[in-house]
C-alpha cells in the first residue's frame, strides 16, 4: 500500500486511541481519584453509592469493558475503509 | 456424606478433566508448543486469558482484602482491570501482527540487539517465578485446608497435574485447559456469590444488589460505630492510591504471561476482540468481588452481634457454621466482656491469633482472616455443604491455570530465547521442542521447591513483579510501535534505568521485610509507596529512553520498515508461514 494512505490509517487510528484512552483516564483516575475531594459527597444517581465509590468498585470496570469492545468494532469499519483488513 | 467427600469429587473430576483436555491437545512442534499453532478463537482466548490472569489471591483473597480495605480496595480492582484497555488499544494486536513466540523476541528484533533480548528474557524469568511461587503455594495451602493432606503434599500433586498438561501440550495444552479451569472457577465464585446477594439484600445479582442498595452506607456507619476503619471513603493518599493504580495497570500490560496470550489467535482482528472477551470475563468476577466483600462482612458483623450469639454459634445452633470455621483456624471469637455477643472493634481479639488467648488490651471479640469472605460463602448464603467443594475447585482451577502461563513464559525464555537464539540457532525443530519440555518440567521442579519453602517474603515480591514489568516491558514495547524513531541504546537505557531505580526504591522501602533491618532506609517517595512505585520508574523509563535515542543514531531502515508493517492489520497470517 502506498505511503500516503499508510500515514493517514496510522493517524485516523492515533486518534481514535487517544479518545478511547481519555474516557479511560476520565473514569477510573478523573471520577475515583482526582475528583474524589469535590464528589465524594454527592451520590451517584439511581444508587446509593457516592460517585467516587461507585466508579472506583462498578463504573469504572464497566466502562473498560465497553471501551474495548468499541475499539473492536470501529477498527474493523476503519480497516475496511483504508483496505487494510484481513 | 460429608462436606470433605464432596469436595474430593468437585476437585477429582475437575482434575481427571483437565489431564484429559490436556492428554487430547498434546503437540509435536514449537509453533504449538509456543503459540498454540495460533488457531485459538478470540472468545476462547478470552476465557484462557481470563484464567491466565485470575490468580488463587484473586479467586480466594481479593474480595477478603476489599472487605477490610472499603473503598481503597478500588486500587485492585481498577487496576487489575484497567490494563486490559492498554492491551487492547497499545499492545495486543501490533503484537500479533509482530507474530514471533515471546515478548524478549519482539524486544530482540525490534531494538536489534541481543543485549535487549536477553535483559527481557531475565526479566521476564524474574517476574514469573516470583508469581509462580505463591500460586503453588496456594495450591498446597488449599489442599491443606480442605483435603486433610499436607502442605507439602498438596504442593506435589498440583506440579505433578500442570507438569502433565504443560509438559505434553505446551501453550495449546495450557490454553484448552484454561478455557476448562475458567468455566470452573466463574461458575464456583458466581454461584454462591448470588445466593449471599438474594439472602442479605433481595436482590439476586450482586453488581445490583451493590449499587441499589444500602448495604454499604449501613456498613460505612457500623464500622464507625465500632471504631474500625470508613468502609465508602478512602483512608489513603490520594497520590498513592493514584500511582498504586497506574503501576498496577501498566505492569498489568506489561506482564509476558498475558501478552503472550495475544500471540496464540489466528488474526489482528482476533487479538481484539479476545482481549475484549478477556476483559469481559475478569469483569464478571471483579464486578462481583466487591459486592461480595460488602456483603459478606457485613452479615460476619451482623450475625456474631446477634443477641445471645454465644449459645447460636454452637453446634446445632443457627450460626453452627462459625464453629465450622474456628476449627479451621480462619475465624476466632470470644465474648470478652460477657454480654452474649460477639463484637468486632480495632486492635487485635486475640495474641498472636492464639485463640486459647484473648488479649485483654483490645475490646475487638472476632478474629476473622481475609480469605473466609469468598471460602465462606456457601455456608453464610445458606447453600448445601457440598457447595464449599465447588469453590475448592475454583480456587484450585484459578490458582493451576495461572501457574501453567507463568511456567510457559519461563520455559520459552530459556529455551527460546536463551538457549536457541543466543546458544544453539542450528537447533533442529526437534531438538527445540525437547528443550521447550525440559525447561517447562526444570521450571515445575523449582516453583514447587519454592511453594514447599517459600521465602518470607513472597508478599513482598508481588509489588517486585508488578513494579518490574511496569518500569521494564511497557514503555519499551510501547515505543518500539508508537516511535520509529526509538533506537537499540534508548530502549537499553530506559529499561536498565527503570529497573534499577525501580529494584532500589523497592528494596529501600521494604528493607524491613526483605532484610531485616529495624527500619525501611527508604521512606515513602513524594507520597507514593512501594506498590506504587512502578509508575515513576515507567516514567523514567519513557524520559530516559526518549532523551538518549533523540541524541543517538536512527534505526537501520529495516527496523523502520518492521515498524510501519506492524501497524498494518493485514498479512498476520500470509507471513506465518515464514516464521
Amino acid at each position: 500500500m502506498d505511503q500516503e494512505k499508510a500515514e493517514a490509517y496510522w493517524k485516523e487510528n492515533i486518534t481514535f486511541i487517544g479518545i478511547l484512552l481519555a474516557v479511560w483516564a476520565f473514569v477510573s483516575y478523573g471520577m475515583a481519584i482526582i475528583l474524589y475531594p469535590v464528589l465524594i459527597g454527592v451520590t451517584m444517581p439511581l444508587t446509593q453509592l457516592s460517585v467516587p465509590f461507585w466508579f472506583a468498585q462498578q463504573g469504572s470496570m464497566f466502562t473498560f469493558v465497553i471501551l474495548i469492545i468499541v475499539y473492536a468494532v470501529q477498527m474493523d469499519k476503519i480497516d475496511k475503509k483504508y483496505d487494510v483488513h484481513e | 456424606m460429608d462436606a470433605q467427600f464432596w469436595t474430593y469429587l468437585f476437585v477429582g473430576l475437575s482434575f481427571a478433566g483437565y489431564l484429559y483436555i490436556g492428554y487430547m491437545n498434546r503437540v509435536r512442534d514449537t509453533k504449538g508448543f509456543y503459540v498454540a499453532g495460533q488457531g485459538v478463537p478470540a472468545i476462547a482466548n478470552g476465557a484462557a486469558t481470563a484464567a491466565d490472569w485470575m490468580s488463587a489471591a484473586s479467586f480466594i483473597s481479593m474480595a477478603g482484602l476489599i472487605s477490610f480495605m472499603g473503598f481503597d480496595g478500588a486500587i485492585y480492582l481498577m487496576g487489575w482491570t484497567g490494563g486490559y484497555v492498554l492491551l487492547a488499544l497499545l499492545l495486543a494486536p501490533y503484537l500479533r501482527k509482530f507474530n514471533k513466540y515471546t515478548v524478549p523476541d519482539f524486544v530482540g528484533e525490534r531494538y536489534y540487539s541481543q543485549t535487549a533480548r536477553l535483559v527481557a528474557a531475565i526479566c521476564a524469568i524474574f517476574v514469573s517465578f516470583t508469581y509462580v511461587a505463591g500460586q503453588m503455594r496456594g495450591v498446597g495451602i488449599v489442599f491443606s485446608r480442605f483435603l486433610g493432606l499436607t502442605i507439602v503434599q498438596g504442593v506435589i500433586v498440583g506440579m505433578v497435574i500442570v507438569a502433565f498438561f504443560a509438559i505434553l501440550g505446551g501453550m495449546k495444552g495450557i490454553t484448552w485447559t484454561q478455557v476448562a479451569q475458567y468455566c470452573v472457577l466463574i461458575f464456583a465464585y458466581l454461584l454462591p456469590a448470588i445466593f449471599l446477594a438474594g439472602r442479605v439484600t433481595g436482590i439476586p445479582l450482586p453488581q445490583a444488589a451493590l449499587s441499589f442498595t444500602d448495604v454499604v452506607p449501613r456498613l460505612h456507619q457500623l464500622q464507625l460505630d465500632l471504631g474500625l476503619p470508613a468502609y465508602a471513603t478512602s483512608n489513603r493518599d490520594l497520590i498513592d492510591v493514584f500511582a498504586i493504580t497506574l503501576s498496577l495497570m501498566v505492569g498489568t500490560a506489561g506482564l509476558p504471561h498475558v501478552i503472550v496470550r495475544f500471540y496464540t489467535v489466528p488474526t489482528v482482528r482476533a487479538a481484539r476482540y479476545s482481549a475484549f472477551w478477556a476483559l469481559f470475563f475478569i469483569a464478571l468476577l471483579y464486578t462481583t468481588a466487591p459486592a461480595l466483600a460488602a456483603f459478606a462482612k457485613l452479615n460476619l458483623i451482623e450475625q456474631l452481634g446477634r443477641e445471645n450469639a454465644v449459645e447460636m454459634v454452637k453446634p446445632g445452633g443457627e450460626l453452627a457454621w462459625a464453629s465450622t470455621w474456628a476449627e479451621t483456624g480462619l475465624l476466632g471469637y470470644h465474648d470478652k466482656n460477657g454480654n452474649g455477643k460477639f463484637e468486632f472493634g480495632p486492635g487485635d481479639a486475640f495474641i498472636k491469633k492464639d485463640f486459647d488467648n484473648p488479649n485483654p488490651d483490645s475490646v475487638n471479640e472476632v478474629y476473622i482472616d481475609r480469605d473466609i469472605i469468598v471460602l465462606s460463602t456457601p455456608e453464610v448464603g445458606g447453600l448445601p455443604a457440598p457447595i464449599v467443594g465447588i469453590v475448592v475447585a475454583g480456587g484450585l482451577a484459578a490458582a493451576l491455570s495461572t501457574a501453567a502461563g507463568l511456567l510457559l513464559v519461563i520455559s520459552s525464555s530459556f529455551a527460546h530465547d536463551i538457549y536457541y537464539h543466543m546458544i544453539n540457532p542450528q537447533a533442529s525443530e526437534e531438538t527445540r521442542v525437547m528443550a521447550g519440555r525440559i525447561a517447562i518440567g526444570g521450571a515445575i521442579v523449582v516453583a514447587g521447591y519454592f511453594g514447599i519453602n517459600p521465602p518470607g517474603f513472597v508478599a513482598e515480591v508481588v509489588a517486585f513483579a508488578f513494579g518490574l514489568a511496569a518500569a521494564s516491558f511497557f514503555p519499551i514495547i510501547i515505543l518500539g510501535i508508537f516511535d520509529k524513531r526509538m533506537n537499540d541504546k534508548g530502549a537499553i537505557a530506559g529499561m536498565i534505568v527503570g529497573i534499577v531505580f525501580t529494584s532500589i526504591m523497592i528494596i529501600g522501602m521494604r528493607s524491613v521485610q526483605l532484610m531485616g533491618t529495624d527500619e525501611a532506609l527508604i521512606g515513602p517517595f513524594f507520597g507514593i509507596s512501594a506498590q506504587g512505585i512502578g509508575s515513576i520508574g515507567m516514567l523514567l523509563n519513557f524520559a530516559i529512553a526518549f532523551g538518549v535515542s533523540r541524541s543517538t543514531d536512527e534505526p537501520p531502515d529495516h527496523i523502520q520498515e518492521m515498524v510501519e508493517n506492524v501497524r498494518i492489520p493485514r498479512g498476520a497470517t500470509a507471513t506465518q508461514s515464514a516464521h
